[in-house]
C-alpha cells in the first residue's frame, strides 16, 4: 500500500458516497417518487474507485446499465446525478436519460448503456483516438470500457476485443465479474473455464485477474495495468471478482440466491468494511476520520437528495430541444 | 371463455403449442432464469413471466435459456426453423433488435424468397415493446415501424388477450417468420380468451372495435385503448367514430381501413413509432391513393415527435400520444373547410 494519506481518505470518500448514494436510492424507488430502471451499484464500489483512481480527466471510460459507481468514480457531479435519476431538468442530461444514460463528457465519462455490450466497441473509439493523438508527459491516455460477465457473451464485446488488438489501442477491458447476469449463473453462461480473463488473453491481449472487493488489490492492479497501456503496450483486459449486493434491478426478488448468501457477501465481501479494517490495522487512518467521513458522505447524499426533489422539472418543450432536426 | 391476462395468453398459447407440436421450442435470455445458481431453473421464470414452467415441462433441448447475445439468438433461431423445428425466440427489449438486425433482415426475413421458395423458415421472435415505463430511450421504443418496412415478415401487434391467444396460434402454425410484439403495459390487462385450442385468428384481418361513421381511427397495441377512449367520449357529444385495430401491421387490411373511410372520409392513425416514414405515413398514403375521392380532410396522424424517447415522467408524457391529442385531430378533421 504505497498510497499517501490523502489517497486513502479520497478512495474511501469515493467509495463510501457511491455506496451512500446507492443505499439512498434502493429507499427511495420504494416510494414510487424515482422512475424508470434502476440497476445498483452496491457491492462493487473498489472496482470503480480502485480504477479511477488512476485516471485523468483525458482517459475516458464507458460503462454499463449498472453505471452509476462509474459515473461517481470518475467525477460525476453527485447533485448533478441525483437530480438526472430524479428526471429533472437540472440533471447531468436535463432529465432525458435517467440512471441508465447518465454521461459526462467533460469528465471523461462517455456513459452508462442500456444495451448489454454496446459500450466495448465505444471504448475501442476512445482509445483509437488517444492514439492519434500521441502520448502527453505521463504517456498515452487510456480509455476503459466497463463490462459485466453477462457483457461477456455479448459478440460486441469480442468484436472489440479484436478490433483493439489488431489496432493496438490504448484501450483496458475491466470485467466486472459479479457471478450473475440478471437471473443467471456466470457458470452457466460463460462458457470457458470459470473465468472471462483467458478468454481476453486468447484475443491476444496480456490479462490480470484480482479480487474486487480488495480495494488495494483493484488499485495495485490497475498501477501495472496502467503502465503498460499508457507506455504503448496495447490493449489489455482485467477481470476483477466481485458482488452485487441489491437485486439485478430495483424489484427484483432475487430467488436464485442461495440461503444467507446476501448476508455471507455483505459479511465477507463489503470493500468498505474490508478498507477500514485493513487502514486501522496498519495504522495508517484511525476510526475516528474514517466516521468523520461517513457523517460527511451522508450528509452530502442528503444535500443532493433534498436537490434533487427542489430541481426544476421538465416541461413539455424540453421534448423537442437537443434533437438534430425536428419536423 | 376464460378469464386471463395478457402475459398468461402468451404463456398459455406456448404452452399449448408446445404440448402439441413437438417441434415447437423455446429460446431466449433468462426465459428459465436461475441457470447456474443456487435457486436452480425456473427460479425466476422469464422477466415478463411469459414462459414460467415452461423449462420443468419440456425440458432443455426444448426450452434453452442463453447468455446475452442477440445475434446468436436470432440465428439460432433461424437455423433451428430451417432444419425443421418451430422456433418461438424472445427478446427480452423489442429495442434490442439493434443488436441482432442482421439476423433478422438479412437472414430470417429473406430465406424463403432467395432461396426460390425452396425453404420454409417458421420462426416466431417475440418482443415486448412500448413506452410508458420511463425506461428512457433504450428500452421503450416500437419497433414495428422498422420491421414492416422488411419483405419477409409478418408483424403482428395484438391488443388484447383474445388476440394474444389467436394471433399467437397463429404464428407458431405458420410457415414463415412472423415478428410478435407484445406491448409491456398490456402484459397486465384482463380479458375473456377461447377455450377452444385451435382458436387461431388469421393474419391480415382488422378488428372494428367503435362504429360511428364521421372519423376512422386505426391504431393497434395499448394506443387502441386510448383510441377507444377517445371515441367514448365523442360520443357522448354525438361524434361518431370507427375504431379500427389492424392486429397485423403486416399482412395489411387494406379493405377495413378503405370501406371505413369511404364512410367516414376521415382517416387518423395513432401510433407509438415515431412520425416519419412509418405505419401513420403509410397509411395515410394508402387512402390518399385508394380513398382520395371520399376524403373530406387530410388524413392526420397522431404519433410522438422526431425525437429519441425520454427519461423523465413530464417528457415522456409529453412525447406520448394521449386521448386528448387523439380528441384534439378528431376535432381538427371535423373542422376541416
Ligand atoms: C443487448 C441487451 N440484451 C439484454 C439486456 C437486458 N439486460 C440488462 S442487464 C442484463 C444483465 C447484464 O449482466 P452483466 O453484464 O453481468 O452486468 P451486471 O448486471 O451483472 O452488472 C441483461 C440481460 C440489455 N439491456 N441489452
Ligand atoms: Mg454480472
Amino acid at each position: 500500500m504505497q498510497l499517501s494519506r490523502e489517497a486513502l481518505l479520497n478512495a474511501y470518500r469515493a467509495m463510501k458516497t457511491i455506496r451512500e448514494f446507492e443505499e439512498r436510492l434502493h429507499v427511495e424507488i420504494q416510494t414510487g417518487e424515482i422512475a424508470g430502471f434502476t440497476h445498483l451499484y452496491c457491492g462493487q464500489e473498489a472496482v470503480a474507485v480502485g480504477v479511477c483512481a488512476h485516471l485523468g480527466t483525458q482517459d475516458r471510460i464507458v460503462s454499463t446499465h449498472r453505471g452509476h459507481g462509474h459515473c461517481l468514480a470518475k467525477g460525476c457531479d453527485v447533485e448533478g446525478m441525483m437530480k438526472e435519476i430524479w428526471g429533472s431538468r437540472e440533471g447531468l442530461c436535463k432529465g432525458k436519460g435517467g440512471s441508465m444514460h447518465i454521461a459526462d463528457a467533460d469528465k471523461g465519462m462517455l456513459g452508462a448503456n442500456g444495451i448489454v455490450g454496446a459500450g466495448a466497441p465505444i471504448a475501442v473509439g476512445a482509445a483509437l483516438a488517444s492514439r492519434a493523438d500521441g502520448p502527453g508527459p505521463d504517456g498515452l491516455n487510456v480509455a476503459i470500457a466497463f463490462s459485466g460477465d453477462g457483457a461477456c457473451n455479448q459478440g460486441t464485446t469480442f468484436e472489440a476485443m479484436n478490433l483493439a488488438v489488431v489496432t493496438q489501442a490504448p484501450c483496458i477491458f475491466v470485467f466486472e465479474n459479479n457471478h450473475y447476469s440478471e437471473h443467471t449463473g456466470f457458470s452457466y453462461a460463460v462458457g470457458t473455464a470459470q473465468d472471462i480473463a483467458s478468454r481476453a488473453q486468447a484475443f491476444g491481449m496480456k490479462a490480470w485477474r484480482a479480487d474486487g472487493t480488495d480495494f488495494f488489490a483493484v488499485h495495485d492492479t490497475m498501477r501495472e495495468v496502467l503502465a503498460h497501456v499508457r507506455a504503448g503496450g496495447g490493449p489489455v483486459a482485467v477481470e476483477f471478482d466481485t458482488e452485487r449486493f441489491f437485486g439485478h434491478f430495483e424489484g427484483d426478488p432475487q430467488r436464485y440466491r442461495g440461503p444467507g448468501e446476501l448476508d455471507r457477501i455483505r459479511a465477507e465481501r463489503d470493500c468498505l468494511k474490508r478498507f477500514r479494517a485493513a487502514v486501522t490495522a496498519a495504522g495508517l487512518l484511525d476510526h475516528a476520520e474514517i466516521d468523520t467521513l461517513d457523517t460527511e458522505v451522508l450528509d452530502a447524499i442528503e444535500a443532493a437528495v433534498a436537490a434533487a426533489r427542489a430541481a426544476a422539472r421538465p416541461t413539455a418543450e424540453d421534448v423537442l430541444a437537443d434533437v438534430y432536426i425536428s419536423y | 371463455m376464460t378469464k386471463m391476462m395478457y402475459r398468461d395468453a402468451v404463456l398459455s398459447t406456448i404452452m399449448e403449442e408446445m404440448a402439441r407440436d413437438p417441434d415447437v421450442v423455446v429460446l431466449g435470455e433468462d426465459v428459465v432464469g436461475g441457470m447456474g445458481t443456487a435457486g436452480g431453473p425456473e427460479a425466476i421464470g422469464g422477466i415478463w413471466s411469459t414462459s414460467t414452467g415452461l423449462y420443468d415441462r419440456f425440458g432443455p433441448t426444448r426450452v434453452i435459456d442463453t447468455p446475452i447475445s442477440e445475434s446468436a439468438i436470432i440465428g439460432a433461431a433461424a437455423g433451428l426453423a430451417l432444419s425443421g423445428k418451430r422456433p418461438v425466440a424472445e427478446l427480452m427489449f423489442a429495442d434490442f433488435i439493434g443488436v441482432c438486425l442482421d439476423q433478422l433482415w438479412n437472414q430470417i426475413a429473406k430465406f424463403r424468397y432467395m432461396f426460390g421458395g425452396k425453404t420454409r423458415c417458421p420462426a416466431v421472435i417475440r418482443m415486448a415493446y412500448g413506452a410508458g415505463f420511463n425506461a428512457a430511450a433504450q428500452h421503450s421504443q416500437s419497433v414495428h415501424q422498422i420491421l414492416t418496412g422488411m419483405p419477409g415478415l409478418k408483424v403482428v401487434m395484438p391488443a388484447t388477450p383474445a388476440d394474444v391467444k389467436g394471433l399467437l396460434r397463429t404464428a407458431i402454425r405458420d410457415d414463415d417468420p412472423v415478428i410478435f410484439l407484445e406491448h409491456k403495459a398490456l402484459y397486465a390487462t384482463s380479458g375473456e380468451v377461447p377455450d377452444d385450442p385451435d382458436f387461431m385468428i388469421p393474419f391480415g384481418h382488422a378488428r372494428l372495435t367503435r362504429a360511428g361513421g364521421d372519423v376512422t381511427i386505426v391504431s393497434t397495441g395499448l394506443l387502441l385503448g386510448m383510441c377507444e377512449a377517445a371515441a367514448d367520449r365523442l360520443a357522448a357529444e354525438g361524434i361518431g367514430c370507427d375504431v379500427i385495430d389492424l392486429r397485423t401491421t403486416s399482412p395489411l387490411d387494406e379493405e377495413a381501413i378503405l370501406d371505413s373511410v369511404e364512410v367516414t372520409g376521415r382517416l387518423i392513425v395513432v401510433d407509438e413509432a415515431p412520425p416519419r416514414c412509418g405505419l401513420a405515413a403509410d397509411l395515410r398514403a394508402l387512402v390518399a391513393e385508394k380513398a382520395f375521392s371520399s376524403l373530406k380532410a387530410p388524413p392526420l396522424q397522431v404519433t410522438p415527435p422526431h425525437t429519441p424517447i425520454p427519461f423523465a415522467r413530464e417528457l415522456e408524457s409529453a412525447y406520448l400520444p394521449s386521448i386528448d391529442k387523439i380528441e384534439d385531430a378528431v376535432r381538427r378533421v371535423l373542422a376541416w373547410r
